[in-house]
C-alpha cells in the first residue's frame, strides 16, 4: 500500500519545483484531477509549463493555477472557456502552443512509449506545419511531430487498487491513460480504492507500473453544458 | 427560399449511409443526429472518447462523466464503447470514420477549409478539427452560403488560416449543394434548395463552378 497517500498535499510532497512541466488529464472539466490541481496551487510552484487539452474555467480546474499566475506556458488544443486565460494571453503574460487534439494525444502517447517523433498528415499546409519537417510517404504529405514527456503527470481515474492498477469511467478517461505513461512521476486521484485482487486483470485500463502515487478524493465534477431532454407525459 | 437550420440538417442527413461511423461537428452538424432515417444503422463518434452516442439525458440521468465533444451531457446506448483520446484519434486519423459533417467559416473550390481562426480575434484553438478533416474518409461541410456581412463563404481560395488543404468533398449551404471534384478540378453545382435559382447562386458565390447536367432543384 506504499503508493497510497492520505491527501493531495502529501501526494505531491517533494515532486514540485519551479519551471517544471506538468501534464494534467481531462477533457473540459470531465475527468480532471481537481484535488491535485488545487494541491499544485497550494504548493506555490511557479513558472509551470502545463500540457492539458483545455485550460479549465475561471476559478476551477486549471483556472485556479491561472488565477495565481503559476502557469507560464500552456500546450493545449482548445482554451475557449476561460476569461482569465484570455486576459493573460492577450497581455502577453502567458505563452500558448496550440496542438491539434489528436496530435496532442499522440505526442503524449509517443512520449510515454519512448518514441521521440512521428509523422502525421494532420495540419499539413496549415500554420501548424510551420517549422516542421515534411516528408512524403506513399504519395501523401506528412509533418513530423515530437513526443511529449513531463516531470509530473496528475490524472483522474475512477478506481485504483493498492498497486496502482486503474479503471476509468465513461468519457472521463480521455487523456488520462496516456498522461499516466508520459510523466516521470504520475499521481492519480480516484473516487474509490479497492483491495488489490478485486479487479479482473482483463478489465484494468492502466496497469500500475505507470502509477506512482494514489490519493482518494471526493470530486465535485462540475458540468459545463448541462443538456437534458424532457420525458413525454403519458 | 433558403434552407433553415433544421432543413440544412435534414439535407445533411441524406449523406448518411447504413453502417456508417460518423463524427458530427458542433452547431448545425449536431442537429443531423435528429434526422437519421429510422432503421438505418449509424454510429456517432465523439472525439473525446466514445462510439455510439445517445441522446441528451433525462434530468435524473445526468452524469458528469458522460459528455460529448461539445461538453454537453449525453447518454450511452446498447452499442456504446469508451476509449482514450489517443484511441479516438487513431480511429479518426487512421481513416476508420466514414464521414465527418462539419461547419466552416470558408471553403475554397479546391476543397480547402478554414474553420478555426480569425487573425486579430481571440483564437480558442482548433480542438479536433484539423485531425478530423485530415483523417476522415469523406468530409462534408454544412454552412450558410454567406457570412453575416453577406459575403460568399464559398471562395476561389480561403482568406483565413486553413484547417486542412484539399479535404472537403461536398458543401451543403442554405442555397445549394456543391461537389468538390477531385484533384483540384473545382466545384460542381449539383442541387438547388427549393425556390433558389441558378442566377441567385451565381450572384452569391465568389468561387467559380460548373453546373451538373442533372442539376436537382
Amino acid at each position: 500500500m506504499r503508493k497510497i497517500f492520505p491527501d493531495a498535499k502529501a501526494a505531491l510532497e517533494g515532486l514540485t519545483f519551479d519551471g517544471m512541466t506538468v501534464m494534467s488529464g481531462g477533457f473540459g472539466l470531465c475527468g480532471i484531477p481537481e484535488h491535485l490541481i488545487a494541491g499544485l496551487r497550494d504548493s506555490g510552484v511557479k513558472d509551470l509549463t502545463v500540457i492539458s487539452n483545455n485550460a479549465g474555467v475561471d476559478g476551477f480546474g486549471l483556472g485556479q493555477l491561472l488565477g495565481t499566475r503559476q502557469i507560464a506556458k500552456m500546450i493545449s488544443s482548445y482554451v475557449g472557456e476561460n476569461k482569465e486565460f484570455e486576459r493573460q494571453y492577450l497581455a502577453g503574460e502567458l505563452q500558448l502552443e496550440f496542438n491539434p487534439q489528436g496530435t496532442l494525444a499522440e505526442r503524449i502517447r509517443a512520449g510515454g512509449a519512448g518514441i521521440p517523433a512521428f509523422f502525421v498528415k494532420t495540419g499539413v499546409g496549415t500554420l501548424v506545419a510551420e517549422g516542421k519537417e515534411e516528408r512524403t510517404f506513399n504519395g501523401e504529405r506528412y509533418i513530423m511531430e515530437t513526443g511529449l514527456v513531463a516531470d509530473l503527470s496528475i490524472i483522474k481515474a475512477w478506481k485504483a487498487d493498492g498497486r496502482g492498477n486503474l479503471q476509468f469511467r465513461k468519457t472521463a478517461r480521455n487523456f488520462n491513460p496516456m498522461m499516466a505513461t508520459a510523466g516521470k512521476v504520475t499521481v492519480v486521484e480516484v473516487e474509490h480504492i479497492v483491495p488489490t485482487g478485486t479487479f479482473d486483470p482483463d478489465h484494468i485500463h492502466t496497469p500500475g507500473i505507470y502509477v506512482d502515487r494514489i490519493v482518494l478524493t471526493q470530486s465535485e465534477k462540475r458540468i459545463e453544458q448541462r443538456t437534458v431532454r424532457q420525458r413525454e407525459t403519458a | 427560399m433558403s434552407r433553415t437550420r433544421e432543413q440544412l440538417a435534414a439535407r445533411a442527413a441524406r449523406e448518411l449511409q447504413d453502417g456508417f461511423y460518423v463524427n458530427l461537428g458542433i452547431g448545425i452538424p449536431t442537429l443531423v443526429a435528429n434526422y437519421i432515417p429510422h432503421g438505418m444503422e449509424v454510429t456517432l463518434q465523439s472525439e473525446n472518447g466514445m462510439l455510439g452516442m445517445g441522446p441528451f439525458p433525462y434530468e435524473d440521468e445526468v452524469d458528469a462523466d458522460l459528455i460529448n465533444a461539445g461538453k454537453q451531457t449525453i447518454t450511452e446506448i446498447a452499442e456504446s464503447s469508451y476509449f482514450s483520446s489517443s484511441d479516438s484519434f487513431a480511429m479518426i486519423r487512421g481513416g476508420h470514420i466514414n464521414l465527418s459533417i462539419l461547419g466552416a467559416m470558408e471553403v475554397a473550390e479546391n476543397g480547402d477549409i478554414a474553420n478555426w481562426m480569425i487573425p486579430g480575434k481571440l483564437v480558442k484553438g482548433m480542438g479536433g478539427a484539423m485531425d478530423l478533416v485530415a483523417g476522415v474518409k469523406r468530409v462534408v461541410v454544412v454552412m450558410d452560403h454567406a457570412n453575416k456581412h453577406g459575403q460568399s463563404k464559398v471562395l476561389k481560395s480561403c482568406t483565413l488560416p486553413l484547417t486542412g488543404t484539399g479535404v472537403v468533398s461536398r458543401i451543403i449551404t442554405d442555397l445549394c449543394v456543391f461537389d468538390v471534384k477531385p484533384d483540384g478540378a473545382g466545384l460542381e453545382l449539383i442541387e438547388l434548395a427549393e425556390g433558389v435559382t441558378l442566377d441567385e447562386v451565381a450572384a452569391k458565390t465568389e468561387a467559380s463552378f460548373t453546373v451538373a447536367a442533372d442539376l436537382k432543384s
